[in-house]
């Protein structure tokens, strides 16, 4: 922002770029930790507790209120996400699976949350958390379920292909599950919540600029492109935060259910 | 740390490299929206939603026995007005037949009265035929003798004889009677 300010004051539109996504200490003196995404992740995470506290610590079997709407969020992620890939073992899953819906998509709603305004997804830290933490269960449930050995070779030599095939696809495998997968599970969140805080970030600086700070008869109508742009890409945002947050879980629930069954 | 120094130091971040404290806010974060939504709140609603089932299953099945119940009853009330349905018929068909048979039975004895009453006119019939006839016939000789005697200017007196006399002109009448015949 600070970068942003002072290029602009020269009478130039700058387009706004990665630097947007840095964040100085919150105020002159706090630990270098302190920043305002560290601030939104900890905020997020109480807000999601206080929430999910309200709807589900006493649960009444005719709902009522934000119960229904907790219940809401609790049957979408059983019957998108986690029934699909783990059928029955899906409850047992269900804790682990409901806490990263629901945080990554508070967490992703921040990005069009008025002062907010900043999705922490598009900070790679948490992702990464979260991608990890699945890519662990996700090993130790292979070989705790299917063997050290057999988890590998379930892995690199699904049957049923020609012998030679093998020779190709045994490395592209192991790489896809153990390099790949994991790497792209937290990049798709990151980038996607990146590419649209920026996009976002670009509308609204060329409205900013042709309609405030440089208000001319020729930046005019593209100011107001820029704003118009603004909230037509604010509501594909939504849809996008919902949407990975979405992907992401149903990944999770992918994965741990792959490791659970050999399902090849 | 300067503002600039500050600046410098955020744009020679690279947007793919995380923080490490970033990585431990969000491990922490992380920790305990899944302790306190997973592991305590989760269970609680899995519960609930187990026990809505439960109930809604439970007040299906309560539905289905009654239905159930109610078909037996119904069943048996059908069952009970068939039975009594029989055995009306039944019992109307056994009047009919106790009807039919009293009715014969009146008949058979009607007929018989009637038998024993044209009978008994019958032989009343002969007996006062028998006793005219007896009737007649002392009165014909009688007459016959007080007739004759005035013919014959002689009176009979004679009791035997007078008898005599007639039985023999009864006999020749009835003589000449069969004889004619």
């Amino acid at each position: 922002m600070t970068t942003l300010t002072l290029l602009a004051a020269d009478g130039e539109f700058q387009a706004p770029g990665p630097e947007i996504f840095n964040f100085p200490p919150l105020y002159s003196g706090a630990p270098v930790w302190l920043t305002k995404p560290v601030l939104l992740a900890v905020i997020g995470a109480l807000i999601i507790c206080v929430l999910a506290w309200t709807a589900f610590a006493k649960p009444k079997l005719v709902p009522r209120g934000i119960q229904n709407i907790g219940e809401y969020g609790y049957t979408f992620v059983r019957d998108q996400c986690a029934r699909p890939f783990l059928g029955k073992d899906a409850e047992r899953w269900m804790p682990l699976l409901l806490s990263l819906f629901l945080l990554i998509l508070l967490w992703n709603f921040f990005g069009v949350i008025p002062v907010l305004q900043l999705p922490v997804n598009s900070h790679i830290a948490y992702p990464i958390i979260f991608a990890v933490t699945i890519y662990v269960i996700k090993v130790y449930l292979g070989i705790k379920h299917q063997g050290g050995i057999g988890y590998f070779k379930n892995m690199m030599f699904p049957p049923g292909l020609p012998k030679g095939v093998y020779v190709l696809m045994a490395p592209l495998e192991l790489i896809s599950n153990l390099v790949l997968a994991p790497f792209t599970h937290a990049v798709r969140l990151f980038a996607n919540m990146f590419a649209g805080h920026l996009i976002l970030a670009f509308f609204a600086s060329v409205g900013f600029h042709f309609l405030f700070e440089q208000l001319t008869p020729l930046g005019a109508p593209l100011g107001v492109v820029g704003f118009l742009m603004t909230t037509l890409m604010t509501g594909f945002e939504i849809f996008i935060q919902f949407l990975q947050a979405f992907l992401f879980t149903m990944l999770a629930a992918m994965y741990i259910g792959g490791s659970l069954h050999a399902d090849h | 740390m300067t503002l600039a120094a500050t600046v410098l130091a955020a744009e020679e971040n690279n947007p793919l490299l995380p923080h490490t404290y970033e990585l431990v806010v969000g491990g922490l974060a992380f920790l305990l929206v899944f302790l306190v939504v997973g592991k305590i709140l989760t269970p609680r609603i899995q519960k609930t939603l187990a026990e809505r089932t439960e109930a809604i299953e439970g007040g299906i099945q309560k539905a289905e026995n009654a239905q159930a119940e109610a078909q037996a009853v119904l069943q048996q009330y059908r069952d009970q007005l068939n039975e009594a349905r029989q055995e009306a018929a039944r019992l109307r068909e056994e009047a009919r037949e106790q009807g039919a048979q009293i009715k014969a039975e009146l008949r058979e004895e009607a007929q018989a009265e009637a038998r024993r009453i044209v009978e008994a006119a019958h032989a009343q019939i002969e007996a006062d035929k028998a006793q005219a006839l007896a009737q007649l016939r002392s009165e014909i000789g009688r007459l016959s003798t007080d007739l004759a005697g005035r013919i014959v200017g002689e009176s009979l007196e004679d009791e035997a004889r007078q008898r005599r006399v007639v039985d023999r002109f009864l006999e020749e009448l009835e003589g000449s009677g069969t004889a004619v015949r």
